[in-house]
């Protein structure tokens, strides 16, 4: 049978009726859960996966690619309206997310993000199904010193988007770098900056910095104003759809997301946030309203959703074609498979086609249930918003300690959640952005470490970082990214470069 | 707002195990790993064959377990329905974090399963047998890079091991820690590392395939289906097992530890445990009583050494 005939079959057998009711039932599982703050996709499947061990090998698989998607996108819909990242690939949603929810504008927020998600899925999905074997080939030629240079370039684009002093954000992005160093040395075993506390060993956990940062810093900060804050939070201002410009503006982003998440959810040591960084820093760069950036821009929005959507499908591309697990969350994918006596591995899509074809199937479908389930919600979802401000903020520091709590259920990590939502609400009152310490602290560690294995493989020899094509070539695009823009501010003071963001397209 | 509803159930149980457990099972890890699989497992085997009611499983990620291990001994002290799952990586990371909680301050109760570790070579290498790797090692050490999980683990004291047995300093080995076995093996597949070392069920399906090459195995006597010496028949006296344990709390009493003892040992012959090692991949090695605690000192001492050795402990 061709790859075709295979996945006809598979959408035939996923799309009977008592199948749709399962895929249903994951997204909707999937979603309630991915909602709580701290819980991500990962935690998400292992907590529900025992619910799909009852039915049959196709039922499950359905059941569980709805659970998987429905997490992804729980998060989401949290970092829009309550500006609470549910997971560390959504951070990046609640910077213009929240900002447009605020305005009135959470419809088309959570719209965008849905139908962003729903392409990028589709998209992804079928480029799972075509062209996996040859991404898989491009992802091993990655190695210490290539993905050095990666985090190079998103270092430099993306702390030049955030915020509008340079000097401001660096200093965010510096605080979260020195906390990302906290914990036992990957490379070497041994503590660093633990100061005798057990709980600190593993360092510091990206989502409750982000939970703590984004919910009780915002939380901390409105309540200090009292009542003399001014009533920002409109729910609804003109339709809760996307209007035509709205379809205008996103469409193009949704593309630029998925071709940047696609690839790097595919590379092993990729990760979902960083093509969500760099999708920011591009749909900022190229946009022709680049003044509605911090202030609810929706390519802001629809790239990152995209991207983090087409991530989580190119997290199967290892998984599928070399057996490998490259995230958590693909790991439990691999423990639920086992079950059915399918081993991932270079030989999968050999002995196990209807299995395989049958999983990207469902994955089709239970991304189209993802849309149905929620954009007929997208009006409840904003009525949220209406909610009484101190009921709604209540809500928020609620969900956010019984999430932190529910993934870690530890003294110390609440303590560590409400010492850095002070921090947040301290940033917040000086002016100082909030998203590169978050950044910061994702990024660090993997830019240190895998210079240290870089270097190590060579022996000490510096010259090793530049003596890879692909490595030298993402140096001289993350030199230019810094450079060009300095140039032309000092000839024309920026006038230049949103002029030429505006012929780009 | 009924999926604000149904979210705080969840979120409910999630955060307080119900009253009812009849055993909670901490794995001292992240959802997906090899210490949380066994915890899952352990779950379904004891409802399924009825050998408890109610099962929960809660992850304590970090540190490679000491976080977990030490909330358990201070939390569950004299809770005869907790258990705790372990292995040999948490014997090193004790030593190398220079945790204040040991293995000593819990109840050890059975090893369950094991692994043993395999070496290996990306196929286009141009090394063909242990014996050419370990040649290559001793003409210069720092040449020779191996990939492998975290520092400290299994893989990393296996090569410190194997050194050490062929006469090479062990402070000098150039071992590359990657997180997780699936980011080493990427880098073993595209040549980043010379050789890669991981549990054999890892690399099983890439061997298989003709994508790597088994240059040796860490077993006592040859693996089943393996095409490969093992490191003893190579001349090198090395044997290392990477073995998952179960303990309980401390302060038992001699009664209850007998029951929890019970309790595993029916497990550990139940129809759902040995269906589930052989889906898995796992040989039991299952190892109770006075004959594990042995085991236990002994693999505890012998790490010890190793790890001075490497120079990761002082």
């Amino acid at each position: 049978m061709s790859t075709f005939e295979f996945l006809l079959q598979g959408l035939a057998s996923a799309a009977q009726p008592i199948n749709l009711l399962y895929a249903l039932i994951g997204v909707t599982l999937g979603t309630a859960v991915g909602v709580l703050p701290g819980i991500g996709p990962a935690l998400t499947v292992a907590l529900l996966l025992p619910v799909t061990y009852r039915l049959d090998p196709t039922g499950s698989l359905i059941m569980f690619a709805g659970i998987y998607y429905g997490g992804m996108y729980g998060g989401s819909t949290t970092s829009i309206l309550l500006n609470t990242p549910g997971e560390s690939a959504s951070i990046v949603t609640a910077l213009e997310g929240n900002k447009m929810a605020r305005a009135g504008r959470g419809g088309p927020a959570l719209a965008t993000s849905a139908i962003g998600s729903f392409v990028a899925g589709l998209i992804a999905t079928l480029a799972l199904a075509f062209i996996a074997p040859y991404i898989v080939k491009l992802a091993l030629v990655f190695g210490p010193r290539e993905y050095f240079a990666l985090m190079v370039l998103a270092f430099v684009t993306v702390s030049s988007a955030f915020g509008d002093s340079t000097l401001r954000g660096l200093t965010s992005l510096f605080i979260g770098l020195a906390f990302s160093v906290v914990g036992i040395d990957q490379l070497t075993g041994q503590n660093r900056l633990s100061f005798g506390i057990p709980d600190l060993l593993d360092g510091i956990e990206v989502t409750t910095m982000a939970v703590a940062m984004f919910a009780i810093g915002e939380t901390l900060f409105i309540a200090a104003q009292g009542n003399k804050g001014p009533e920002t939070v409109e729910a609804v201002k003109g339709s809760v759809w996307m209007s035509a410009q709205d379809w205008a503006r996103s469409w193009k982003a949704w593309l630029r997301g998925t071709a940047i998440g696609f690839p790097i959810g595919a590379m092993p040591a990729g990760g979902a946030e960083i093509g969500t960084f760099l999708s920011y820093a591009t749909e900022k760069r190229l946009s022709k309203h680049p003044e509605e950036f911090g202030n609810g821009a929706i390519e802001g929005v629809a790239g990152p959703e995209a991207a983090n959507n087409a991530s989580a499908a190119g997290t199967l591309v290892p998984l599928l074609t070399l057996g490998l697990p490259t995230s958590a969350t693909a790991a439990i994918m691999l423990a639920g498979f086992q079950q059915y006596g399918l081993q991932p591995g270079p030989l999968l899509f050999v002995t196990n086609p209807q299995l395989v074809w049958g999983l990207i199937a469902s994955l089709l479908i239970a991304n189209l249930m993802l849309l149905v389930l929620n954009l007929p919600l997208v009006g409840l979802w904003v009525k949220l918003l209406t909610i009484p401000k101190p009921w709604l903020y209540a809500g928020i520091l609620l969900f956010a300690t019984l999430g932190t709590i529910g993934a870690n259920p530890s003294v110390f990590e609440l303590g560590m959640l409400l010492t850095f939502g002070f921090l947040g609400y301290v940033m917040r009152v000086l002016g100082y952005p909030i998203a590169p310490v978050v950044v910061g602290l994702i990024l660090g560690p993997l830019a240190e470490q895998q210079l240290r294995r870089a270097l190590a493989i060579s022996q000490g020899d510096v010259t090793t970082l530049v003596q890879s094509p692909i490595a030298a070539v993402l140096l001289i695009l993350a030199a230019l990214a810094f450079i060009i823009p300095l140039i032309l501010r000092i000839r024309g003071r920026g006038e230049v470069l949103s002029q030429m963001a505006a012929s780009e397209d | 707002m009924k999926h604000f509803f149904l979210a705080s159930i969840l979120a409910g149980a999630l955060a307080l195990p119900a009253a009812a457990a009849d055993y909670t099972i901490m794995a001292p890890a992240a959802p997906g790993g090899g210490w949380d699989q066994t915890a899952r497992t352990m779950q379904t085997a004891l409802q399924q064959e009825k050998i408890a009611g109610n099962v929960q499983v809660v992850n304590v990620p970090g540190a490679g377990g000491t976080i977990g291990i030490a909330q358990f001994a201070s939390q569950q002290k004299g809770n005869p329905n907790a258990l705790l799952v372990g292995g040999y990586v948490m014997v090193g990371a004790i030593l190398t974090n220079k945790s204040p909680v040991t293995l000593k301050d819990v109840t050890p109760i059975a090893r369950l399963t094991g692994e043993y570790e395999a070496i290996v070579v990306p196929a286009s290498s141009d090394i063909k047998t242990i014996g050419d790797l370990v040649a290559k090692l001793k003409e210069n050490p720092g040449a020779v890079s191996w990939g492998g999980g975290s520092a400290g683990g299994t893989d990393h004291i296996l090569v410190g091991l194997l050194a050490k047995a062929a006469g090479v300093d062990p402070t000098k080995i150039n071992y590359i820690a990657f997180s997780g076995g699936g980011e080493a093996l990427a880098a073993i597949l595209g040549s980043q590392v010379t050789a890669g070392v991981s549990s054999y069920g890892e690399f099983e399906s890439q061997i298989k395939a003709g994508t790597l090459r088994l240059l040796a195995v860490s077993s006592d006597k040859k693996i089943e289906g393996a095409d490969a010496p093992t490191l003893k028949e190579s001349g090198f006296d090395v044997v290392v097992q990477n073995w998952r344990m179960v303990a309980a709390a401390p302060g038992l009493s001699d009664e209850q530890k007998k029951a929890v003892a019970a309790d595993i040992e029916k497990l550990a012959q139940s129809k759902t445990w040995q269906e589930a090692l052989k889906t898995k991949g796992w040989t039991d090695t299952y190892l109770a009583g006075s004959a594990f605690d042995e085991q236990l000192a002994k693999d505890i001492s012998a790490t010890d050494l190793v790890l001075k050795d490497i120079g990761l402990v002082k």
